[in-house]
């Protein structure tokens, strides 16, 4: 179980850098086809911020902003999407994750480029949410006791 | 022979990483210390594949504006193999996670016997 | 032999093996090594033209082999359900 970390310096910093962690997680997300970034590298960035704030202001905080329940539907809704977009080319008549297919009132490459974009969306929310989920399950405390298997 | 040497001593560090891994897994008792032996090797492994990827004189491979829509000016040996990394990108996210499982079932062994070393596991399974 | 003398031994000859491979692998950061020459090239001069790509690394994993990421992100999500089901339960605290 973390608990609260009492300490002006560290609690006013964490409060400060938060915003920026997640800003700059969206736009490593969002910016990952000009510039090195994708859906994985910002998922980790969004995530950490989440440990961040668990490490400094302790699990209840966190459970406020991001309740259990939504953290583990984030973790289906990820693969879903990335899978409903497959599965929208299909309907479009293209194969799976044939992005081409896909309805935008662009040319075929752009409309690979918004399906990669979808994606890495998808796959961004998964990975936040297993960070959270590893974190939060490795970091609570049971009331069992030894023995209990047998 | 120095040019061989210089040529292939990356490869030879990534071994000696790998080894010393390996010998984590096999040679410890203690499953933490298994677990930590199981994630240099696959930094190791991370750090070949990178490296296979690595041309001399190329970079990243992200195509400047100045060369789209003109095919000819892209020259695949102005930038590394982007295979590679791509293959270690997915590896590293899903190191991470079957390292959260691995802790998972560690903290679930050292629940029911209390300890963590691999014999005294066997002698108290064996007892019982 | 002991535990550790007989694992030393393996890592050792492994070790030994692994390094007699790489006699014949090609020069570190060879343009014409044969994993450069294959498939990558084409990923490098058509990501621009097929996907409005320029970074090649994420137009490879989103869509040229977007399934494989798809099985990658399917074992994330296996691995994240996978702790919760082993450690979490409704009584216990944070």
């Amino acid at each position: 179980m973390i608990t609260k970390y009492e300490d002006v310096i560290v609690k006013t910093m964490t409060r400060l850098l938060i915003p920026f962690i997640q800003i700059y997680g969206l736009y490593v997300i969002a910016h990952g086809h000009e510039s090195p970034g994708g859906g994985f590298q910002g998922g980790v960035i969004l995530g950490a911020s989440f440990i961040l704030l668990a490490v400094v202001y302790g699990m209840d905080e966190v459970k406020k902003r991001l309740p259990e329940k939504l953290m583990i539907a984030f973790v289906a809704i990820g693969v879903f999407i990335y899978a409903g977009t497959g599965a929208l080319c299909l309907l479009f008549g293209g194969n799976f994750l044939d992005y081409s297919k896909l309805p935008f009132p662009v040319a075929i490459a752009e409309r690979r480029a918004l399906g990669i974009l979808s994606v890495e969306t998808g796959v961004g929310i998964t990975v936040m949410a297993v960070m959270v989920a590893i974190m939060l399950a490795l970091s609570s405390k049971s009331k069992r006791t030894r023995g209990e298997f047998k | 022979m120095m040019d061989f040497i210089v040529s292939h001593y990356n490869y030879w560090i990534y071994i000696v990483l790998m080894m010393i891994g390996f010998y984590g897994m096999m040679g410890k008792r203690n499953l933490v210390k298994k677990l930590i032996g199981m994630n240099i090797f696959q930094t190791a492994i991370i750090l070949y594949y990178v490296s296979i990827g690595c041309k001399k004189g190329a970079t990243v491979p992200i195509i400047p504006e100045e060369a789209h829509g003109v095919i000819h000016h892209i020259n695949p040996f102005n930038y590394i193999n982007p295979l590679p990394h791509v293959l270690m990108l997915t590896a590293i996210v899903v190191g991470i996670a079957t390292t959260g499982v691995a802790l998972a079932l560690i903290i679930l062994i050292h629940r029911q016997y209390g300890t963590l070393e691999e014999n005294e596991i066997l002698e108290i399974r064996k007892n019982d | 032999m002991s535990l550790k003398a007989l694992s030393f031994l393996a890592v050792l000859i492994t070790g030994a093996l692994l390094i007699y491979g790489t006699l014949d692998m090609p020069p570190w950061g060879d343009p014409n090594a044969p994993a450069a020459l294959h498939v990558s090239p084409r990923y490098i001069e058509k990501t621009v033209e097929e996907t409005a790509t320029p970074n090649a690394v994420t137009s490879v994993v989103a869509d040229y082999r977007g399934y494989d990421t798809m099985g990658e992100t399917t074992v994330i999500f296996t691995a994240g359900i996978a702790c919760i089901f082993l450690l979490r339960r409704d009584e216990d605290d944070y």
